[in-house]
Order: C-alpha cells, then structure tokens, then sequence
C-alpha cells in the first residue's frame, strides 16, 4: 500500500486556471488534497490604492475575465454606495441586462471548459459558437468582446446603438432552441450521466458552513440567491424563478447552470417590456469620496462577491477589499474530492466553474 | 574533446560520439557540395511542413487564455493552420505565453521551456507578457516575459482578438520561411 | 434547524443586551444591514451568539486595514433566513495585531483569515493552519501595511 502525492498543476489541461491540485493517492483512490495557489497572485488589492475611482473601473474587469462585467458593476455599486450616488433608472436596467447576458457567456464558457474535460469535444465547439453570437451583441454595444470598461460610476457608458433590441431578440430566440439541443445533447447521453452522477457529494449543512455560494450552494437545495434575497439594481421589480437542484452531487450543479441560462433568457425578456424607452443614462460623480466606508453585494455567476470600500477623502481608494467566490469554494475541495478516483477530478472540479483571476487577485 | 592529443583514445561518451560523428559528416558533406545541393531540394519541403504544422502548448494563464480558446471555436478556427494544442512539453514547438507572469509561477515557466525540444519558438500574447501590462507597479508580477525567455513574435492588445492572434502565427511563418530551418544536419 | 427570522432591531436589541459593549452606528440605517464595532475580547463569543441563537450561518468576508496607528479587522456575516448582512469592526494595537480565529465557527472564514495573516501580519490564535497562502513562503514582507513598498510603486 504506497500512498504518494502527485501534483495535478500548475499545467495541466484540466485546470482552466493555473493551480496546483496536489491529491495524496493510495492507488486509485484520493485520501486527501491540498490546493495551492498564488501563481496569479498580483497584489491587485494593492495596486488600486495608487489608482483613482474611474482608473479601476477596467482593473475590475480584468479581475474575474469570465464574466468582466459583473466584477466592474459590482465595483461601481460600492462606489455610489460611498459617494451617495443614484444611478437613473434606464441605467439601471441596462446594468442588469449586461448582468444577464455576461451570465449567459460565463456559463457558456463553462459549457465549452467541461466539454473538452469529460473528452465531448462537440460540446466546446457548440458552446464558443453560441457565445460568439452573445460576444457580438456586447462589441455593437461597448466595442469589446471580453473586458468591456462599460459601466461607470453613475451609470453606463453610453446607450445601446439603433436595431441593438431588435439583434437582442434575434439572438435570444435563436438561443432557446439551441438550448434544448444541449439538453439532448448531454442529458440524454448516458455517457455524461455516468460521468457525472453520484460524485462530489457535500450536503446543505456542509456547503453552508464551508462558505460555498452561488450555483454550487443551490445545486445541494439550498434556497438562496442574492437577487432574490437580498435584492439590488431592479431584481425585486422583475419576474423569474430561482433554479435549485436537490441531488447535491456534480449532476445537480450542472443542472442549475443549465436551468440558469433559460432563466436569463427569461430575465432579459422580461427586461425588455419594463425598461423605460429614454431617459439619461448617466450621472457625474464628484472627484473624491467622502471619509466613511460602504459595502455592496451581488450574485455573480460564480457566486457571491462583495467588495467593501473605505474611503478617505481624496480621489483614490484607502482599501478596497474583494470578496471572491471561488476563493472559499476552492477551500473546501477536499471535502469535494475525499474518496473518488483521479479520473473523476475533471468531472468535480469542474462543475465549479474555476477562475483563478479572481481566486488570486 | 581534441582526438589529435590522444590517438589510440577509443573512449567517448554517447553524446560525445554523436556530436562528433555530426560534425564529421557536417563538414564531410558542406566539402564535397552535397549538402548544398540536398538543401536545395529538400529544404523548402521540410521548411512547409514544420510551417503549418505548429504545436502550442496548451498553456493559459489570463484573460488572453479565453481568446486563445475563442481561436479554436468554428468562427475563427486556428487549426486549418495546422495548430494541434498538445498537453505535454515534449511533444510542441510553440510555447504562446498569454498573461501575466507572477514570480511564482517564473521558474515553472522557465522549466517549462527548457522541456521543450528544438527548434521551438516563444509567442507573448497580450500586453501582460509582453511589458507587463496594466500592472505597472505590482511586486508580484515580471515586467515582461523576455526577461527571461527569448522571444520571436510579440501580440499586442488587451486582450488582442483572435484574428490578431491569428496574425501573429502568420508573422510566425514567415519567420520561419525566412530560417534555415529544415537544413540537412542543422543545430 | 428552526427557521425563525428576525428583525434587524431584533437583533440589535439582543446584542445589545448581551454585550453592552458593542457601538452601533447609528448613522447609517439602510434595509438588511447592521453596522457595529466590538471589542477583540468578546469577538468570539458575540460570533457564538450570532450563529447558535441568531442564525448567521454564512461568514461572507473576513479582511484587515491598516489605519496607521491600528490594524482592523472587519468581518461580514450573512443570515441565510433573515436576509441581513452584518459588519463587525475590531480595532488591534499596532504592535500586537493578535484576534482571536472565527474558523471554529464558519469554515469559510478559513482561507479568508490565512490571507489576512499573509497580507498584513495579524495573527489569528486558534487557527488550524495559520500558513501563507499566496505569497510563496519564503517571502519577507507583509505587502498591504502601509509602510511596505515593494514593486514600482
């Protein structure tokens, strides 16, 4: 009986991100693991003190690359949150639609990432050419495919360009049936359900006290999501269903991601029939924050992030704290992976959905 | 290794004797003509087939690693140039650097390419491996992959888009077109 | 696990009754959240009484500052029934910057502590495995006090 360590990292294909899995195997089997990470650590909670307020609105884009703006919306809400600021309603229903359609290709990208892990490669073609249709929608309106430097303190940067609306629709019914592809695709391959059922088992009570939110937490039954709990921007005017499994297992959260793209696509549209027509889009903030601290919460595609803001009366941040989900759901993967077999790291690992810019700041 | 100083000498190591037996055959062949006149035929052939079939590594560190993946979707299509990402070191010829470099990660970089078999070339993709980006001032992040990896082809842009990195494996070609590479015996 | 909601004047009210110490702030009254200050003596026991009979399940943060003259450090914690969001100041002397770990309590607070610990230096008695996290662990320097300049700053 040899029990040895084996280093899964820091390249490795089935990673996404660069870090170091070290799993202690005994056979087979894994016995325990230890993540090690800080291969992307930057210091970015240092950098932002030598920055002004707007500088670091593309410095938080580059924080989670995966789903950009939700990390800059999430910035700006703290900053208004310090300044006193109310953003104008069209504004706001801009922001979350944004919100939304990033959920879509963040949860694409994730679709594409396990394609290639659980060895479907048609799967990660499907996705990228999907996402490119959302990456189109967002260049027609802020000019860049991935971190877009769209939302500023105050508002957004600028309007959404004539016939925008009517690509918006194009493309959202386009999507829903390529939707129910995907369903035929992997759920009815027994395949993928092999791969994925019954593994990385962490009951509600674990995942609570481990810190996990986000689809992971909603996956073990959990009820919670912050648009609906705990609501900010226009989530509480909307209508639309909170998707929760009960199986608590890797199929479990891939069906809530699944569930949660058609849920988007129900919140855009939803979006489209209550935003008011015109009206301005942006307000001008003051230069310097006043001395006081604030805080702002939203539910990312990956789960909570808060930032937490202390100002000192110039024109640059004191100290401005992120709270990442990943970080702590990273934390608790040796519960996830105790008793399952090397070949099933992918499958668990990546159902959650790893990006390590934000893990490592 | 002077053989002129010991003439009954029949020792050599392995990698003696081949580095000897190369330079031998080398300067044998550069004397009579024939490697020219092998080059001339078969040069072009073997410089087309390293070309457009260019291995990268499956390496991604940052946000340019999502632009490389958009690079393989149907769009965009990197591998109707030959480009097959392999997982493993030994097996490419492409080491495409896109992300920043943090101090941990530079002497796992640095091992990464030394892995690498000749001929191999360096790709920094994006802004971050390139001069070290928006993180001017950081203290964890190298100002610049070629601060300590000899670099051939430079991507500008944050991230640049996946026609640009295209772009930058063409200029790679026509480096190559313009190299001895697939020369008869060459280093 | 009962599932009873409070009220955010709930539980200042029971707070307050059971440590007498703790500041509210009183100027900030905004729906779901409660801003308080305490005491680094009783910080583990008003976290005892705010998950066994509040129900404030979910740690979301856990970070420092440096104020020059003190070291703080600020939790967040989250009640899953109740919708409230609290935040918990704890000012530390600069030259002991010693608090007791929360870890005991929320697992997620775990890594939250240990990149404290790797950022600025404050130690957190009763932690499991009060390592470095993202820095390698050779590394000399606490970089987020203020005193610390590294990189091309």
């Amino acid at each position: 009986m040899a029990e040895m360590w084996i280093n899964m990292g820091p390249q490795h294909p089935m990673t996404h991100g660069l870090w170091n899995m070290r799993v202690k195997v005994d056979g087979e089997t894994i016995v325990d693991s230890e993540p090690v990470i800080g291969y992307l650590h930057r210091g970015w909670e240092k950098m932002v003190e030598n920055r002004t307020y707007p500088q670091i609105i593309p410095m938080a884009d580059r924080l989670c690359y995966g789903s950009s703006f939700t990390w800059s919306h999430v910035y700006c809400m703290t900053v208004e949150k310090l300044m006193d600021i109310e953003v104008p309603e069209r504004a706001k229903y801009i922001r979350a639609m944004s919100d939304e359609l990033q959920r879509i290709g963040s949860h694409l990208m994730w679709l594409a990432a396990i394609g290639t892990d659980l060895g479907n490669l048609t799967v990660f073609l499907y996705a990228t050419r999907d996402r490119e249709l959302f990456l189109d929608l967002f260049t027609s309106l802020c000019g860049a495919r991935m971190t877009y430097n769209y939302c500023r303190i105050g508002g957004v940067r600028n309007d959404a360009p004539e016939n925008w609306v009517r690509d918006l629709e194009r493309t959202l019914d386009y999507f829903e049936k390529r939707l129910k592809e995907y369903d035929m695709l992997i759920d009815k391959s027994k395949l993928f359900r092999m791969r994925m059922e019954g593994l990385g088992y962490m009951s509600a009570k674990d995942a609570i006290n481990a810190g996990i939110t986000g689809p992971v937490l909603r996956a073990s039954g959990v009820k919670y999501d912050i648009r609906h709990n705990d609501p900010y921007e226009v989530y509480d005017e909307l209508d639309w269903q909170m998707c929760t499994h009960d199986a608590c297992d890797t199929w479990a959260r891939y069906r809530v991601r699944m569930m949660e793209m058609q849920e988007s696509v129900n919140i855009v549209r939803d979006i489209l029939k209550k935003m008011p027509k015109s009206g301005p889009i942006r307000v001008k903030p003051p230069r310097a924050a006043p001395v006081g601290t604030a805080i702002a919460r939203m539910e990312d595609p990956r789960g909570e992030s808060l930032m937490y803001l202390v100002g000192d009366g110039t024109d640059k941040p004191y100290r401005l704290s992120v709270r990442s989900p990943l970080f702590v759901i990273l934390s608790a993967t040796p519960q996830l992976l105790k008793g399952s077999k090397i070949a099933d790291v992918p499958s668990i690992l990546g159902m959650l959905d790893v990006c390590m810019g934000e893990t490592d700041r | 290794m002077d053989l002129s100083l010991q003439p009954h000498a029949v020792a050599m190591s392995a990698q003696e004797f081949m580095d000897w037996s190369k330079g031998v055959i080398r300067e044998l062949t550069k004397a009579t003509g024939v490697k020219k006149a092998v080059d001339k035929v078969a040069q072009p052939f073997f410089n087309y087939g390293v070309r457009n079939s260019i291995y990268p590594l499956h390496f991604g560190i940052a946000c340019c690693a999502l632009e490389m993946a958009a690079c393989s979707s149907p769009r965009f299509d990197n591998e109707r140039l030959g480009m097959v990402f392999r997982s493993s070191p030994r097996q490419c010829d492409v080491l495409l650097v896109n992300g920043w470099v943090s101090k941990k990660l530079r002497p796992s970089l640095r091992r990464l390419y030394e892995e690498m078999p000749d001929p191999k070339w360096v790709i920094a993709m994006g802004e971050c491996a390139m001069t070290g980006g928006p993180w001017y001032d950081s203290y964890n992040v190298v100002q610049g992959v070629d601060t300590f990896i000899p670099v051939d082809v430079y991507i500008p842009g944050c991230p640049p888009r996946p026609e640009a990195m295209i772009d930058g494996f063409l200029k790679l070609h026509q480096k190559l077109k313009n190299s001895k590479v697939g020369e008869f015996l060459q280093d | 696990m009962e599932n009873v909601t409070y009220s955010v004047e709930q539980v200042r009210d029971k707070v307050s009754q059971a440590f007498p110490d703790v500041v509210f702030d009183d100027a900030r009254m905004e729906a779901r959240r409660l801003y308080m200050t305490a005491d680094r003596s009783i910080l583990f026991n008003l976290c005892k009484l705010l998950k066994d009979e509040l129900g404030f399940c979910h740690c979301s943060l856990v970070s420092g500052v440096d104020r020059c003259d003190k070291f703080q450090t600020v939790y967040h914690i989250t009640s899953y029934e109740s919708n409230i969001t609290l935040e918990i100041v704890v000012d530390l002397p600069h030259d002991e910057p010693v608090v007791d770990s929360v870890t005991p309590l929320w697992g997620g607070a775990n890594w939250h502590e240990r990149e404290t610990y790797d950022m600025f230096g404050i130690i957190f008695k009763g932690h499991p495995n009060l390592k470095r996290l993202l820095l390698p662990e050779d590394y000399k320097f606490f970089p987020m006090r203020k005193d610390c300049s590294e990189g091309g700053l």
